[in-house]
């Protein structure tokens, strides 16, 4: 019964979200804030991460073929690894931490210090006015991070491979080229704009439905993030098994 | 002018406001007192809908706000004002910012009118200067002169205040007393202030509504609440040593 309530008041929630802005004006701002606080802020920790994980990818698949694989399959795998699962599963994931944390604590403040109320008020609608702009702006720059994480971790593949002798570039190239499917890009921008979706709006439903105080303003931004990776995953199967079988 | 009929609200098995009935008249501060937990502040909340009454009806100027839709309560909040206990300041914008809030969600108003109308408020509320402030960079104090400030912005035809004077000195409370009071007079709004100031009832309110135990147990106004014949409001009113030297030296004269 718990379950069914939440899933009812969260599609309540997030047709409330869904309202046109009162105030075009003050919508675009409040999206162009979130752009800021959920993708600029965000590049670092994406760029960090998606260098790290390349590399590795590449020297542990060195590590289990050599000899007997051909050096291509190095390329192969940290393109396929970082195109199909890293940079849109894992990189969401990581980003549930961050940002699905900063918007359910920044919305449950607001609830236990009664902003919200203050937002109502005055004839505001509270969720579309603070939800709708991080949906967008989620929507927005959650793929341009996914495809800088593609590109840096096959990039950081092929220095590690240079550098540390694993595979000669033009066989690392030949490898990020070969049987390459288009379809597997666009497989995994679709995921993250679904993922984008769940983790924003999880994480303010989380928040807007906080009440006391700091504690369960706490408690709300874990289980924003326990929520919302779990949600990811179980969205991960599905949208696989839809679209690549 | 707002009215108030037959508000029952409980939770759980608690029953908060039995049965409440109240006039709030327009151009007049009304006051709703009570003791903590009396039902004050859910009496407010059902009242601005923010919290749904189990039965009864709010009107506002002979419309019905409990029958209406979501739409047209957001018409009739445009014309509420609110400062809310905790002041409830938005804080990731300046004491500006705040104070032009309403103006730039609601108004018509260019950035230039909406800053020198927003100075003016911040102005009567004695905070010029702390415009580029954030609300953390301020005292409690001053938050709640901002919040002020906010609500009445807008020009409000409802003008709700919830604890206005705590946490302010006694002159600044003087202030924000006189400060009600004149919007009151100058506009016409219907205000309604919740409050356990008594300095501030004796001072300001011109129609007072005693809540106990969910009922409002006595109205009138700041002449006859120091000689009420109720034993609960007099046990309120005359808590204090200072009250009761009053009572005193006004029964010696």
């Amino acid at each position: 019964m718990g379950l069914l309530f939440h899933i009812g008041r969260y599609f309540s929630f997030m047709a409330s979200a869904l309202r046109r802005p009162q105030k075009g004006r003050v919508f675009f701002q409040a999206t162009l804030v979130e752009l800021e606080a959920i993708g600029v802020q965000s590049v670092g920790i994406v760029a960090l991460l998606s260098l790290f994980m390349g590399a590795v990818i590449a020297i542990q698949t060195a590590h289990q073929v050599s000899g007997w694989i051909p050096a291509y399959t190095i390329g192969f795998t940290v393109r396929q690894t970082m195109i199909l699962e890293f940079a849109p599963t894992i990189i969401p994931v990581i980003l549930s931490g961050k940002v699905g944390s900063n918007i359910a604590s920044q919305i449950g403040t607001m609830q236990v210090t009664e902003q919200i109320d203050a937002l109502e008020v005055m004839g505001v609608r509270s969720v579309a006015h603070l939800v709708l702009p991080k949906l967008l702006a989620a929507l927005l720059i959650f793929p341009f991070l996914v495809v800088i994480a593609m590109v840096l971790g096959i990039g950081a593949g092929a220095w590690v491979c240079n550098a540390a002798d694993l595979s000669s570039f033009a066989d690392y190239k030949y490898g990020i080229q070969i049987d390459f499917r288009s379809f597997d890009v666009v497989y995994a921008l679709i995921k993250t704009c679904v993922f984008a979706l769940i983790i924003t709006s999880v994480s303010a439903y989380q928040g807007y439905h906080t009440a006391g105080g700091a504690r369960e303003v706490g408690r709300s931004s874990t289980k924003a993030v326990v929520y919302s990776v779990v949600i990811v995953m179980v969205a991960n199967l599905v949208i696989t098994q839809l679209l690549l079988t | 002018m707002i009215r108030v009929e037959g508000v029952c609200k409980s939770f759980g098995d608690k029953q908060v406001l039995n049965d409440i009935g109240a006039v709030f008249e327009a151009g007049m501060v009304n006051f709703i007192i009570g003791r903590s937990g009396s039902g004050k502040s859910v009496l407010t909340k059902c009242i601005v809908g923010l919290l749904e009454a189990d039965s009864g009806s709010v009107t506002y100027d002979g419309e019905e706000f409990t029958a209406m839709s979501t739409k047209e309560r957001e018409v009739v909040r445009r014309q509420i004002g609110m400062l809310f206990q905790g002041g409830a300041l938005f804080d990731s914008m300046t004491v500006l910012e705040n104070v032009e809030f309403p103006l730039r969600m609601f108004g018509e108003m260019d950035a230039e009118e909406r800053r020198e109308r927003a100075m003016a408020c911040l102005k009567r509320v004695e905070l010029e200067g702390a415009e580029h402030r954030f609300p953390a960079e301020v005292s409690g104090g001053m938050q709640k002169r901002v919040a002020l400030a906010r609500a009445i912005v807008g020009r409000p035809k409802y003008l709700f205040c919830d604890e206005p004077n705590s946490g302010l000195d006694p002159q600044t409370a003087i202030v924000i007393d006189n400060l009600i009071r004149d919007l009151t007079q100058e506009y016409g709004t219907t205000t309604v202030v919740i409050s356990h100031d008594m300095n501030s009832v004796i001072e300001i309110g011109d129609n007072i509504h005693f809540i106990h135990e969910g009922r409002v147990a006595w109205n009138g106004d700041r002449k006859s609440i120091l000689d009420s014949q109720v034993k609960e409001l007099d046990t309120f009113v005359y808590a204090s040593d200072l009250m009761r030297d009053i009572r005193t030296k006004l029964q010696g004269r």
